[in-house]
């Protein structure tokens, strides 16, 4: 394969003090697309998406073994340096996040994190600015209040600002934990449309526990059942010929 | 239909009761605290003119006015203040933002907690030992403030980790999920967001230690001085000794002359609460979110 995927897992095992959350997981994550990951509350899929971007590990119980790639390179090992993951590694939250400071702020905060050149004009971040809040179709919404505070957004503007802030730092790779659950309709269906955009652009890997939501927003669906990957395929494939009846019977609704 | 039903009235009653056993103890607390202000100012309210403020005693001290006094708290309050807040906000945030949950860490919280109950008699032979004799500032303002800075210390660190602890979790995560490191975290959202918090603790702290007398009885007060301090290696006069030793040391003190130094002293650190206040105020001003 020419294009290394986006994400590749070998034999990764993780454990929470002596409980072991994953079991072996090996997944590929092809890049350009979106990767819905599903599977029962508790199954292991914030720990493994968490594990990509290295957030368990601040947890001082977390144990690892095994491998994770992101585009070909190791994200662990002593060369590795966590900013640099955390840069190239954009990471969603279920509750909106943004930071206690202007919109305008927020959306800069990891760009100015990260610039090693000179400190940008005026002008400059006004361009980064809106076109950040462009692509996440926020700026018409926005653009009379940048000043204003994050924190006085709707919950739908705040997480398309929390995706927002991330694409200043031109990360290859996005991963949302369950982004919509706490949205109204409404907003879920703006954020899945905002997705949907982002597409191509960007890597993708959504938790979801909305079997619908996973169906009509990503091209692969991957199914994890007590801490193992059960299945990875095409959604299409996945929801219309699941090929383990685990998954089946998940996806016609037999594990609430 | 909706009339009360016996039931309904008992806990009426009950409720009466209870709010009326909180509002007692409440006014247990406050109405001291009327008294007191209220002898003091009718008392010592006919000293307080100008020249009180800004002549020295006289005649043994039964006449004249507090200026060496005055001036003398000012001073051991600013200097213990310089010296007590770089050093306990900087602890405080090392151990709220840096230091891992381990026994050590809770052991060093547990330590200072205790240390914030140890009488200040102690911290005043602590402070002749240390930095009286020890450092050999001698008995001056800088070992009376550096003792009154140790022992502001354990409450500074408290009041401060408590408002760095008050900032959500979720603000923290935010930014190290971005590629933050510790420092930039504290720096451009942890400081900012605690920032009016930990300066209101720490100056009511500090004046707090205005009216303290042990800690500078051995370490830098003198009874009495007819100059002004020049610099920090001098003794001073201080409001808090002044008053102890006209109201219990001297004879022929007149009646009202404590009562106007005690409302000097109180008058002065109710203005440095001010002071916080309204600088917190105006910091919250600033904030744009
Ligand atoms: N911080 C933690 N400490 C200990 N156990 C945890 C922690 N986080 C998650 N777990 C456990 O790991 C398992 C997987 O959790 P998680 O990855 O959150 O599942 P999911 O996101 O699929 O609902 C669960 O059994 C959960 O109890
Ligand atoms: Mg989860």
């Amino acid at each position: 394969m020419a294009d290394p995927a986006a994400v590749q897992t070998q034999a990764f095992n993780l454990w929470y003090g002596t409980f072991q959350a994953l079991y072996d997981v090996d997944i590929t994550v092809a890049a350009g697309r979106i990767t819905s990951l599903i599977g029962p509350s508790g199954c292991g899929k914030s720990t493994l998406l968490r594990s990509i971007n290295r957030i368990t590990e601040r947890l001082g119980y977390v144990r690892t073994t095994g491998s994770i790639e992101v585009y070909g390179h190791p994200i662990i090992g002593p060369a590795v340096s966590l900013v640099q993951v955390r840069k190239q590694i954009g990471m969603v939250f279920q509750r909106p996040n943004p930071l206690p400071l202007s919109i305008r702020e927020n959306v800069l905060f990891g760009w100015k994190l990260h610039n090693e050149g000179p400190k940008a004009t005026r002008a400059q971040e006004d361009e980064i600015v809106e076109q950040a809040l462009r692509t996440v179709l926020l700026w018409d919404e926005t653009k009379d209040r940048l000043a204003h505070t994050a924190t006085g957004l709707s919950l739908e503007q705040q997480q398309k600002l929390c995706i927002a802030r991330l694409l200043p730092v031109k990360p290859r790779l996005l991963l949302m934990d369950e982004p919509c659950s706490a949205l109204d309709p409404k907003g879920t269906e703006a954020v899945e449309e905002l997705i949907w955009t982002l597409r191509g652009a960007y890597t993708i890997l959504l938790v979801t526990h909305n079997m619908a939501q996973a169906r009509r927003a990503s091209d692969d669906c991957a199914f994890m059942l007590m801490g193992r990957l059960v299945e990875h395929r095409s959604t299409n494939e996945l929801f219309v010929a699941p090929e383990d009846p685990r998954t089946g019977d998940y996806i016609e609704g037999r594990y609430g | 239909m909706f009339e009360a039903r016996p039931i309904n009235r008992q806990n009426q009653t009950i409720e009466r009761i209870w709010r009326g056993v909180f509002l007692a103890m409440t006014l247990v607390l406050v109405i001291p605290v009327l008294v007191i202000l209220g002898v003091l100012v009718v008392r010592g309210g006919p000293m307080i003119s100008w020249a009180f403020l800004t002549t020295e005693p006289t005649n043994g001290m039964t006449e004249g006015g507090v200026l060496p006094a005055l001036l003398g708290t000012i001073a051991l309050v600013l200097v213990a203040l310089i010296a007590s807040v770089p050093v306990g906000v900087a602890a405080a945030v090392y151990l709220s933002e840096y230091a891992a949950d381990n026994w050590l860490t809770r052991t060093i919280n547990l330590a200072i907690i205790n240390l914030a109950g140890v009488p200040s008699i102690v911290h005043a032979l602590f402070g002749l030992g240390a930095f009286v004799l020890f450092f050999q500032f001698g008995t001056s303002i800088l070992a009376a403030s550096l003792t009154l800075a140790v022992m502001a210390l354990p409450v500074v660190i408290v009041s401060t980790r408590e408002s760095l602890q008050a900032v959500p979790m979720a603000f923290r995560e935010a930014c190290w999920n971005m590629g933050a490191t510790r420092w930039q975290t504290i720096r451009t959202v942890v400081l900012p967001n605690s920032i009016s918090g930990i300066l209101t603790g720490v100056i009511l702290e500090v004046s707090r230690t205005a009216g303290e007398t042990a800690p500078i009885m051995f370490t830098g007060a003198a009874f009495f001085l007819p100059f002004l301090p020049q610099s920090v290696y001098d003794q001073t006069m201080a409001l808090s000794l002044h008053l102890f030793v006209i109201s219990t040391q001297v004879p022929g003190v007149p009646d009202g002359l404590p009562y106007g130094v005690a409302l000097v002293l109180v008058g002065i650190v109710l203005l440095m609460n001010s002071v916080s206040i309204a600088f917190r105020t105006w910091l919250r001003g600033r904030k744009k979110w």
